[in-house]
């Protein structure tokens, strides 16, 4: 197996799909419209196999990356298409592969217009994704990286709600605004180092005073994506008007992208610049927690209620990183891949309301337990899962976040710990006001519950979040041989460099 | 033994061009208006061949006629850049001109003649021949600016363009006498060597250096001596826009760049701040400007400028880097614009051409494919990867990072956001807004062919970006060897 290249097959199987729908998809007849859709979910399918072969294939006691693959692109420049994974990024790769087939039937029924152009940017996202993960060249990462800004923008652009284009020019410029700075500290690394390729970079030592500059570079990149408050304004916006499979892979994939970038460049690369700015990633991490957990209380918008809560969550992300032991970083991948999950499960869930009524306002709906009990059971379990409830995959991120960071600052695991109870209240209050009460809106009472296709969607779904809840272990093992890698080459680089900054004030 | 009779090989290709030139004017004087097409076809095929007889030479460096022609690897590249842009530029021409009613033979061999006077500035090795050169293009772009001349604007475009044209011809004049007159000597070798041997720099010399920069910044509308270009651009005829959007600006970079590195080169602490001053200028009003246009071939003009102002960043630079960073730019550069002309010369309903922004709504739906090529272009033009433009754009930020200017770079990348909102604005209009007109269906094969060519160059270029990054590493090392 390791003499075929399964990462580039992953990758860019979605475009063969593409291709497919380009060539013998021609015309609007329902008949074209329907292999459309057939051969989109087949292509995720198959994607999806290929990322579980990813899985199987990883040894987990080995750190270092595997399956890599490496071929001249531009040799002249030190540029190389070089493809790996390690246990930093190998779930995300199955946690795209995982939730795209879910996205492309989550559009199934209610995309209507323009199908063909709907899954070609659904397929183009996935390999852009999956290829982001996979990248060991910095512009090989930064054109997936940069790239999926086109699909993202025209998915929001062309099918979403009223206020879509503010929302997709919000998304792209804010988000352009942070990379361009990312690419500029790229641009500097390959000056230093002679080449783009990460795993050397990674080895290279750069001056303390330029790695405060590349760092909040890359920090500006990475911070809008995750996003972290003050930056964060541009996701209620993009959630809120997104189509429910735009939301469904912004939450579950994009924000990952962020932390992704977090654990991959800033800490590993940046070790001096990272110990000096762990407060500060605190301090705006601890805001979010509770500014933001605060404003989903607040919220009229159901989507909108998510993305704010969104934010909360990732804020326990960047939290968890930054305390730079063992735990914190495995609890922040764990609850990474759990927000993917289960995030992208409540948007599904809003998402199911919304093709029968047609309006994310909390007030509109009330009593759907009643005329839905499906739909509330999977709502609710989702609703414990957000909150996290112990026995779900919510719970064992958050835990292993808050230990972590108790070790490092107690003050920091305090405040973050507030969060979760606010996390409670407003996820339950949402929970309370559309599910409970009393049903006498006479267009709720006429909405019928969950079809066939919806609970196939969300029966993935449940297991998941019930299997990472109760048995942990077979993600944490895959991650922690390299986070332990991380961890050591974070701490020898520093005490590196603590040792030469010492011998110079000695030798003054 | 001295050559009595100058080695005429180094200047094939323009020999070859000029001769053509007039034979096809001959023609075309016996044959009438009714052999424009028959005349253009073979302007695309003599471009070519002067292309091919261009990329004979290798990368050395040979100095002919008295020392005021240079040829080297440098001079390979921007030629056939030049070429291949002018060739495209005359096959985009036909179905507008014809449609028109300007399809005059004279046309093709204009630009022909033009396209002539481009290969010179990229040669001059001397600010005789540069001048020379210089003024053999832009007599060309004065007339087929107002070629439409019973149209008001096309004849405003064609006077204010030759009014401001003279004007910047005159600085260059002037600051020409003045190096002569601080440096004794015209030549650019002898410029280099003065210098090279730690000659003290006057400050006369300088003046004279500021002056033929601003001359030369003119020619490349770089702010702050772009205004003629939005009114220019707007009047011409739509395939002259295109033209002098594209071969034109390769040959004043060519130009702008060989006097800057090759007489100049040791005078880097004098010229980098004007450079980038100009830089900085450019992208800003180049991104900024664009934002409220609304008519499509404005909006160009301003993206122009703004692009000029990028490829200036590597320039500033002063490297080697700089210069292939520059190259790789113009290269690219010319595959989008030329692209997106394509697109705005297939523009038109019931046979009338569309040249306002809104007129774009909902081509999406109205013609996918015209759509998604422009949105290629657009996305390209913006930088964002894996477009052809991000790479144009990385390796000129890259020569301002090596070089230090971080200040540059990073107004560079930040008006390159406010750039990208005019930009994907465009793509907001193709494909968020309802259509309004719609549009005719590409009837023009030379039209389709360029725009399948240039979309999927652009939007491919990832794959095998090695043969133009390296081909631009060779031509700016010829540049530094010489």
């Amino acid at each position: 197996m390791a003499s075929w290249p399964l990462l580039s097959f992953t990758t860019f199987l979605p475009l063969v799909g593409v291709a497919l729908i380009l060539l013998f998809c021609r015309g609007t007849s329902p008949d074209v419209v329907r292999n459309v859709r057939y051969i989109a979910l087949w292509t995720t399918l198959v994607t999806f196999v290929l990322t579980l072969f990813i899985w199987i294939n990883f040894d987990a006691r080995n750190p270092g990356y595997q399956m890599v693959e490496k071929a001249a692109w531009i040799p002249d420049f030190g540029i190389s298409y070089h493809m790996g994974v390690d246990g930093i990024s190998v779930l995300f790769v199955v946690l795209s592969g995982f939730l795209m087939p879910l996205c492309i039937l989550a559009g199934w029924e209610s995309v209507q217009t323009r199908v063909k152009e709907y899954m070609i940017a659904f397929l183009a996202l996935e390999t852009l994704m999956i290829g982001m993960f996979c990248a060991l060249d910095f512009v090989l990462f930064y054109m997936f990286f940069e790239g999926v800004l086109i699909p993202m923008f025209l998915i929001i652009g062309i099918w979403g709600g009223p206020r879509r284009v503010y929302a997709a020019f919000k998304f792209f410029l804010y988000t352009l605004l942070g990379s361009v700075l990312m690419l500029l500290a790229i641009l500097a690394m390959y000056y230093v180092a002679g080449t783009t390729d990460i795993p050397t970079i990674t080895a290279t030592q750069f001056p303390r005073g330029m790695q405060m500059w590349l760092w909040l570079a890359f920090f500006a990149s990475f911070a809008v994506k995750v996003p972290m408050w003050p930056v964060h304004t541009w996701l209620p916006d993009a959630h809120v008007e997104a189509p429910t499979a735009g939301s469904v892979i912004l939450a579950g994939v994009l924000l990952k992208m962020g932390g992704y970038g977090f654990l991959r460049f800033n800490i590993p690369i940046l070790p001096e610049a990272t110990e000096y700015f762990a407060p500060l990633v605190y301090t705006l991490s601890v805001v979010a927690v509770i500014y933001t957990s605060l404003v989903a209380l607040a919220q009229e918008d159901m989507k909108k209620l998510i993305a704010y809560s969104s934010v909360a969550h990732m804020g326990f992300v960047t939290i968890g990183m930054f305390a730079l032991n063992q735990q914190g970083i495995e609890g922040s991948i764990f609850q990474m891949l759990s927000h993917g999950v289960v995030s992208g499960a409540l948007f599904l869930c809003v998402g199911v309301v919304y093709d029968r009524l047609h309006t994310r306002e909390i007030a509109r709906y009330g009593g759907l337990v009643k005329n839905m009990p499906k739909y509330a059971v999977v709502f609710l379990f989702m609703t414990m899962a957000s909150v996290g409830l112990p026995g779900t995959a919510g719970f064992v991120g958050e835990f292993l976040v808050l230990l972590g960071v108790f070790r490092d600052n107690t003050w920091v695991a305090a405040l973050a710990a507030t969060g979760m109870v606010l996390g409670a209240a407003y996820a339950l209050w949402l929970y309370r006001r559309v599910v409970y009460g009393k049903l006498v809106k006479p267009d709720v009472k006429a909405m019928f519950d969950m079809n066939g296709r919806e609970v196939a969607t969300f029966i993935p779904l449940v297991l998941v979040v019930l299997w990472m809840g109760v048995y942990p272990s077979s993600f944490l093992n895959m991650t922690s041989a390299s986070v332990e890698h991380l961890i050591q080459t974070y701490q020898t680089k520093l005490a590196a460099s603590h040792a030469a900054s010492g011998v110079s004030v000695a030798a003054r | 033994m001295t050559a009595v009779f100058p080695d005429i090989w180094p200047a094939l290709p323009e020999i070859f061009l000029a001769v053509a030139g007039m034979a096809l004017l001959l023609i075309g004087v016996f044959r009438g208006d009714g052999f424009t097409r028959p005349i253009s076809y073979l302007t695309v095929v003599v471009m070519l061949l002067a292309a091919v007889l261009a990329m004979g030479y290798g990368a050395g460096r040979v100095v002919t006629f008295n020392g005021l022609f240079v040829m080297d690897g440098f001079g390979v590249f921007m030629k056939v850049l030049v070429l291949v842009s002018a060739a495209l530029s005359v096959i985009l021409s036909l179905g507008f001109n014809e449609r028109e009613g300007i399809a005059r033979f004279e046309f093709p061999v204009l630009m022909l003649f033009a396209t002539l006077g481009m290969l010179m500035m990229i040669s001059a090795n001397d600010l005789i021949s540069l001048y020379v050169g210089l003024e053999t293009q832009s007599l060309a772009l004065y007339v087929i600016a107002a070629f439409r001349r019973d149209h008001a604007k096309s004849s405003e475009a064609g006077l204010k363009y030759f009014v401001l044209g003279s004007l910047s011809s005159g600085m260059l004049l002037y600051g020409s006498s003045l190096v002569y007159g601080f440096a004794g000597t015209t030549s650019f070798d002898k410029v280099a060597a003065l210098f090279a041997g730690g000659a003290h720099v006057s400050t006369g010399l300088v003046i004279g250096l500021v002056f033929v920069l601003a001359g030369l910044a003119f020619k490349l509308s770089a702010a702050p001596f772009h205004m003629w270009s939005p009114d220019v651009y707007e009047g011409a005829p739509t395939p002259v826009t295109a033209f002098f959007a594209a071969a034109p600006k390769v040959a004043a970079v060519a130009l702008f760049t060989r006097v800057l590195i090759e007489p100049f080169g040791h005078l880097t602490a004098q010229w980098h701040q004007i450079l980038v001053a100009t830089a900085i200028l450019s992208m800003v009003i180049g991104s900024f400007a664009a934002i409220m246009q609304t008519n499509i071939k404005r909006l160009m003009a301003y993206s122009s400028i703004g692009h000029v102002g990028y490829a200036l960043v590597g320039l500033s630079a002063g490297t080697q880097d700089g210069v292939r960073g520059v190259l790789i730019y113009m290269a690219l550069y010319i595959a989008m614009n030329i692209g997106a002309f394509a697109v705005i010369l297939s523009m038109k309903a019931k046979g009338v051409m569309l040249e306002e922004i809104k007129d774009f709504a909902g081509l999406s739906k109205t013609s996918p494919m015209l759509a998604a090529t422009m949105a290629i272009f657009m996305f390209s033009m913006a930088g964002i990867p894996p477009m052809a433009g991000f790479f144009g754009k990385l390796y000129v930020f890259l020569a301002a990072v090596a070089a230090g200017d971080y200040a540059l770079a990073v107004i560079g990348v930040l008006t390159s956001v406010v750039g990208a909102y005019y930009y994907l604005r465009i793509i907001k209009i193709m494909y968020f807004d309802e259509p309004v007109v719609v549009v005719d269906k590409v009837d023009d094969d030379g039209m389709t062919g360029i725009l399948v060519v240039t979309s999927l160059f652009t939007l491919l270029f990832f794959v095998a970006p090695a043969p133009i990054l390296n081909g631009a590493a060779i031509a700016a090392a010829a540049l530094f060897a010489g």
